[in-house]
């Protein structure tokens, strides 16, 4: 078995004329959390979709579990699909349907199990999110963090191999922040799994990763271990970790001076 | 002027692309619809959403318009000493042109807007960007679904426009006014063909059914992911449904009724 579950060369990506990742390298060991920081808007989230094969890269490779996305169609797609999850970042929950048909959804849908089994193992992953007393409920009744943890359930129902995250502690209370950053950890280590976050929470995120990437304006700017990242001594890790308002990522959007602007003085 | 002849030519382009991309998605639909013999509790939900929910609307504007088709009916018949046709009047206007027309409107407005805002939020809520990452196609588990319960309920709603509105101008006509019951509903079962007029009403609110699910799940599905998208998209599916409608019946009634 290879010792990286995702594998990323060269990956360029664009949205028609707009180049959005320009030459992205990065790997996921199994077993590992990895996070995926940066500003809004530099492309992490469209990164993810590139890894789920939503979106194909202009130019450049990604491989999950050895296996090339490129050439993928949608029957091969959807076979390794079965074994990733995806984590949206408000849960993506069906409004629909309750929290236990939810979680059950993908168990009915792509297996034969019989539903007294389906019970059962949605219980099971419903508990391990610490909400199997909530199976009853609508998405429209649960808290934020509850129904991102409902979604973390659904997410590893059929035990997949990889678990993506996009921006998990976006909006959540502190109380819900360590409750997820402690879940992605703990399910990630007695589940055999590997994930990939995407946070700009620096905080919540350096206390349970392995390994971060930092992306800016396309590029992988920085990489490395939480200590290693605590610690860089790069301009721009500084200003995102430190959350400093002016740095390299510049307060002010491109414009013209002020004062012409304001009609003082003349360019 | 230039700038007037760009805009016309971008403009016939966008409507040609759009008119693609929806027969595309009627396409996938129809390819993906076997799902719908596999699990048919999927379709069942869909013809009770669509379907049994706007039996009340259906029911009750069915009801009035047979009234007023029979005080109307009444008023002129009367003039010729004919009003024991009133049956037959009531009758062949309800089921060859009323009973589809109205009932496909009010479906428009009423599950057609229904279906257009529902799956364009779920698209706002990333809930079908959800389904595609766990491996489920949601042409085949969301749209297929919806497209055949609303096909399957509308000639079935029609039906029922055109015999509560038999039953309302039975009540005006009959009871209120005093027309004679016998000929009332002998002239009424001597005038209507089975063929020539109710199977032809079937036909045509088969064809409305079509137009208006595939024009509100196309809305729905192209809709951009916005608050302001979805409303939109949801005005369109009953403004474009319903012209639509109007339409095809000039079309369809020119064909089954020609010189009969």
């Amino acid at each position: 078995m290879r010792d990286n579950l995702v594998e990323i060369r060269g990956l360029h990506f664009a949205y028609g004329n707009r180049p959005i990742l320009k030459g992205i390298d990065l790997t996921a060991r199994r077993g590992q959390v990895i996070a995926i920081m940066g500003s809004s808007g530099c492309g992490k989230t469209t990164l993810l979709r590139l890894i789920g094969g939503s979106v194909r890269p202009t130019q450049g490779s990604v491989e999950v579990d050895g296996q090339s996305l490129t050439g993928l169609d949608q029957d091969g797609l959807y076979r390794l699909r079965r074994r990733m999850g995806m984590l949206f970042q408000f849960g993506a929950l069906f409004t629909d349907m309750s929290v236990f048909d939810n979680v059950a959804f993908q168990l009915r849908e792509h297996t034969n199990l019989p539903e007294p089994m389906i019970r059962d193992l949605v219980l099971m992953k419903l508990n391990a999110v610490g909400l199997r007393g909530a199976h009853g409920l609508m998405p429209a009744e649960l808290s934020g963090g509850m129904a991102r943890r409902v979604a973390l359930a659904r997410a590893i129902a059929l035990d997949p191999m990889l678990i993506m995250y996009d921006e998990p502690f976006a909006g959540l209370d502190p109380i819900s922040l360590g409750v997820t950053g402690n879940l992605i950890r703990r399910l990630t280590d007695t589940l055999g799994l590997t994930s990939i976050v995407v946070t700009h929470d620096v905080q919540e995120s350096l206390k349970m990763v392995d390994y971060v990437y930092f992306i800016s304006d396309g590029v992988v700017e920085a990489r490395g271990t939480a200590a290693e990242i605590k610690s860089s001594g790069l301009p721009f890790v500084h200003q995102f970790v430190h959350g400093e308002e002016d740095g390299p990522v510049p307060f002010h959007y491109p414009a013209e001076p002020y004062g012409v602007d304001l009609g003082l003085n003349h360019a | 002027m230039l700038d007037g002849v760009r805009k016309l030519g971008q403009h016939s382009i966008d409507g040609v692309w759009r008119l693609g991309v929806a027969m595309r998605l009627f396409a996938l639909t129809l390819l993906h619809s076997g799902i719908c013999l596999r699990r048919p509790q999927l379709v069942m939900r869909e013809i009770f959403t669509a379907g049994v929910l706007s039996l009340i609307i259906i029911v009750v504007s069915g009801l009035f318009v047979g009234m007023v088709l029979g005080l109307q009916g009444y008023e002129t018949l009367q003039k010729y000493g004919s009003e024991s046709a009133l049956g037959s009047l009531v009758a062949l206007s309800l089921v060859r042109e009323l009973g589809p027309v109205l009932a496909a409107l009010l479906f428009a407005s009423r599950a057609g807007s229904a279906i257009t805002a529902e799956i364009g939020l779920m698209k706002a809520t990333e809930q079908i960007a959800a389904m595609e990452m766990m491996a489920v196609d949601p042409i085949a588990r969301v749209v297929a679904p919806r497209f055949w319960g609303a096909l399957i309920s509308m000639p079935l709603l029609a039906a029922m426009f055109s015999a509560m509105g038999i039953m309302g101008g039975y009540l005006v006509g009959v009871v209120l006014i005093g027309v004679d019951e016998g000929s009332f509903w002998s002239q009424m079962q001597a005038a209507v063909d089975f063929r020539q007029d109710i199977l032809n009403g079937v036909i045509k609110s088969g064809v409305f059914g079509v137009a208006v699910t595939g024009i509100a799940l196309f809305e729905g599905y192209d809709a951009p992911p916005t608050a302001e998208g979805v409303s939109r998209a949801t005005t369109r599916t009953v403004v474009t449904s319903s012209l639509a409608i109007l339409a095809l019946d000039f079309v369809l009634t020119a064909f089954m009724f020609r010189g009969a």
